[in-house]
């Protein structure tokens, strides 16, 4: 046989002994591929689309919408338009009597007040051509355009304006963007102070976790595995059962105003307002987070050889400069972990604030779930998670590209 | 404390022995923000008043300040008879209509349904993440791990949308999947961890010596990295044990967990039950702490003894 006719079926043979070991190794992790995409990127995604995709209205009025959307929002709108408002509006009772109130809802969210005049039409009996005038003798509101205007912003299926909501901003019905008013523009405000929280709390944690991680890594051994078990504690811990002690600690009639009515600093009169507020959130997440700054740096100051900083001392530095500039910059790989793992967690933090933090100590993730359960105008609390999201992607990539999510471990 | 010991070098100057115990003064001020908080929650759930602050008596060590009704209200609250003779019937009451035993049983349901499925799919998976012909190992590892970087409102969020579609909201069913996915990146992360220190030519020898791959897995594969994955599993069970957003956005009032418990019992009735409950679960956390460290030193002295 010609050889190379040999090396080529060789070649062959390898590349698909090759290719079944990689479908082997493909098909082990398929199942759990599968699961991860079914029950998280999918509701992830579902998640995101919400946020573009509210329906309630263009299912409910489809005729209306249609309508609506040809208008141009100033001119009187024609009597077609009010009797298919009116019909469709009486017609979607018939398939689910809750129809009706929850485009009122969605309607009220752009005009307070609409669900009153939407039960005047849903109880009125003889609305007849022309139902112009007939709407208009039943409230005079039906002839000022405001209401349609209303309408004619929550009538597309596919909109911008949770996300823009989201920002702050309001779409018109126009479909120009307007900055929104004061009394409703509270998410930039929420946005800013998560990210400040986030930074202050990563800042403390630096602050309180750098000298535990430097006595842990050079202490010796079964002195440093004793401390260890001490950061492990909270961290094993319930975060609720965190929580819980520092409701306990913080309060009013607490036990660390108790105390220092004790001592006589305060007077008890006087007592200090730590819980339910900013200063409550700070302190709590910063103990929550602490373990999860301590644990990285740890692993990587125990791999620093002291050596180093005792050829500094020898060669003359001061034990400041021996600490700052030959120390200090080997701790950078494990500073840079923690904090950036820290910033993740606390940007999306929902548990302590919504528990400790009152009204001033709420965040982002908070108004999401208020979204979510008190006012149910999901599309928004989507469109605030995808940006949340987004942002917390962004900072996970970085995390990748600067530390690798392989080289993340567990204690 | 060992820390503390006082032979300082006779070049030692004032200035380096006064670092010396500013720094240990520091360090034991965050020990103690670290630690203070959970124990002061001991003595504090055996409080006779209904405060979550020391009394006078108790601080006085008065033995009359101090009761153990709260720990009594955990089996009691929610009873049909709480004050009946404890006898079995009592506890019968207790089990059936406590509400903290309702949440324990839901809690410890979940807890090990979703760590069976959490840790059976994530070794799976990391034994094919771990060998050296998987593709696009990078982008899949980050899919898989990704449940645990997303906050846990968008992710709960997410699940409600997709789940009440499907029908699967406010179902046991439901909640035990959103806990297992929740658990699987611990089990992932884990195990490779566990499979990179795996020597694979003990694969090929038992291949050579005549076992098919899933003898191979079980006999040999497995008890070496049984501890990847027991840890893995520990992880993903007190994810699960200790999830609350999920519970609050998918489940219905009956399937309570105790950390949903804690949250109501928090926002609504507050109550030294809760500093109760509290306790137990510290001692819970305390006595796993110590198995597992008492574990490390055994492994660590059977190492020692296997070197010398």
């Amino acid at each position: 046989m010609h050889p190379t006719i040999d090396q080529k079926a060789l070649t062959r043979q390898l590349a698909t002994a090759e290719r079944r070991n990689k479908i082997k190794a493909f098909l082990l992790v398929l199942p759990l591929l599968l699961f991860v995409l079914a029950s998280f990127i999918v509701p992830i995604g579902s998640l995101v689309w919400q946020g573009g995709y509210s329906d309630t209205f263009a299912n409910a009025l489809p005729e209306t919408s249609k309508l609506l959307a040809a208008w141009d929002a100033k001119s009187p709108v024609s009597e077609e338009l009010v009797k298919s408002f009116v019909t469709e509006l009486k017609a979607s009772k018939l398939k689910d009597p809750a129809t009706p109130t929850r485009v009122a809802t969605v309607v009220n969210r752009e005009l307070s007040g609409s669900v009153s005049k939407f039960k005047q039409v849903m109880n009125a009996s003889d609305l007849a051509s022309p139902y112009k005038e007939k709407l208009t003798a039943l409230n005079g509101e039906w002839e000022k355009p405001d209401l349609w205007r209303a309408m004619k912003i929550v009538s597309p299926s596919f909109t911008p304006r949770f996300y823009l909501q989201a920002v702050d901003l309001r779409l018109t019905a126009e479909g120009d963007v307007k900055p929104e008013g004061d009394e409703n523009a509270i998410h930039l405000l929420l946005f800013g102070r998560t990210l400040m929280v986030a930074a202050l709390v990563t800042f403390f944690c630096a602050l309180l976790g750098f000298p535990i991680a430097y006595l842990l890594a050079h202490a010796e051994t079964k002195t440093s595995n004793m401390l260890l078990i001490i950061v492990l504690l909270p961290f094993w811990t319930s975060l609720l059962v965190r929580t819980t002690a520092w409701i306990a600690l913080l309060q009013q009639n607490g036990v660390v105003n108790d105390f220092l009515v004790a001592i006589g600093l305060i007077d008890n009169d006087h007592r200090l307002v730590m819980m339910y507020n900013m200063f409550a959130t700070l302190v709590a997440m910063t103990h929550v987070l602490l373990p999860f700054m301590i644990l990285p740096m740890f692993s990587v100051m125990k791999t620093i050889k002291p050596n180093l900083v005792r050829a500094a001392l020898s060669l003359g530095a001061t034990p400041w400069t021996a600490f700052w500039k030959v120390y200090f910059p080997q701790t950078i790989p494990g500073l840079g972990a923690g904090c950036l793992l820290v910033f993740i967690l606390a940007v999306g933090y929902y548990i302590t604030p919504a528990l400790v933090g009152g009204q001033s100590g709420q965040l982002i993730s908070n108004i999401i779930a208020f979204h979510m359960q008190k006012t149910l105008n999901w599309s928004l609390a989507s469109a605030i998670a995808t940006l949340l999201l987004i942002g917390v992607l962004l900072l996970y990539w970085l995390y990748n590209r600067l530390v690798g999510i392989d080289k993340m471990k567990l204690a | 404390m060992k820390f503390l010991k006082l032979n300082f070098p006779p070049y030692a100057t004032g200035l380096e022995i006064a670092w010396f115990f500013a720094f240990r003064a520091v360090c034991i001020a965050i020990f103690v923000f670290l630690v203070a908080p959970i124990l002061v929650i001991i003595p504090l759930s055996f409080n006779k008043e209904s405060f979550f602050s020391f009394t006078s008596g108790m601080l006085a060590l008065k033995p009359e300040a101090y009761s153990l009704k709260w720990y009594r209200d955990i089996f009691a609250n929610g009873m049909l008879a709480p004050d009946a003779p404890l006898s079995l019937d009592w506890f019968k009451d207790s089990w059936m209509r406590s509400q903290w035993m309702i949440a324990l049983k839901n809690s410890i349901f979940v807890g090990v349904s979703a760590t069976a499925v959490a840790t059976t799919l994530g070794t799976l998976a990391s034994v094919g993440l771990s060998r050296p012909e998987m593709p696009y190992r990078g982008l899949i590892t980050g899919i898989l791990i990704s449940p645990m970087i997303v906050p846990i409102v968008i992710t709960a969020a997410g699940m409600f949308f997709f789940f009440s579609q499907i029908g699967l909201s406010q179902t046991y069913l439901g909640l035990v999947l959103a806990h297992a996915l929740l658990g699987t990146p611990f089990v992932v992360i884990t195990v490779t961890a566990t499979l990179t220190s795996f020597d694979r030519s003990l694969m090929r020898a038992a291949a050579n010596l005549g076992a098919n791959p899933l003898t191979a897995f079980f006999k040999v594969q497995m008890p070496l990295i049984l501890p990847g994955i027991i840890s893995g599993g520990l992880f993903a069970f007190i994810t699960s044990f200790d999830e609350v957003v999920v519970v609050l956005f998918l489940a219905e009032p009956d399937q309570r967990t105790i950390p949903r418990q804690m949250w109501s019992g928090l926002r609504e009735q507050v109550s030294p039950t809760i500093l109760a409950v509290a306790t137990i679960l510290i001692m819970i956390s305390l006595v796993l702490l110590m198995s597992l460290e008492l574990t490390r030193r055994r492994m660590e002295r059977l190492k020692m003894e296997a070197h010398s």
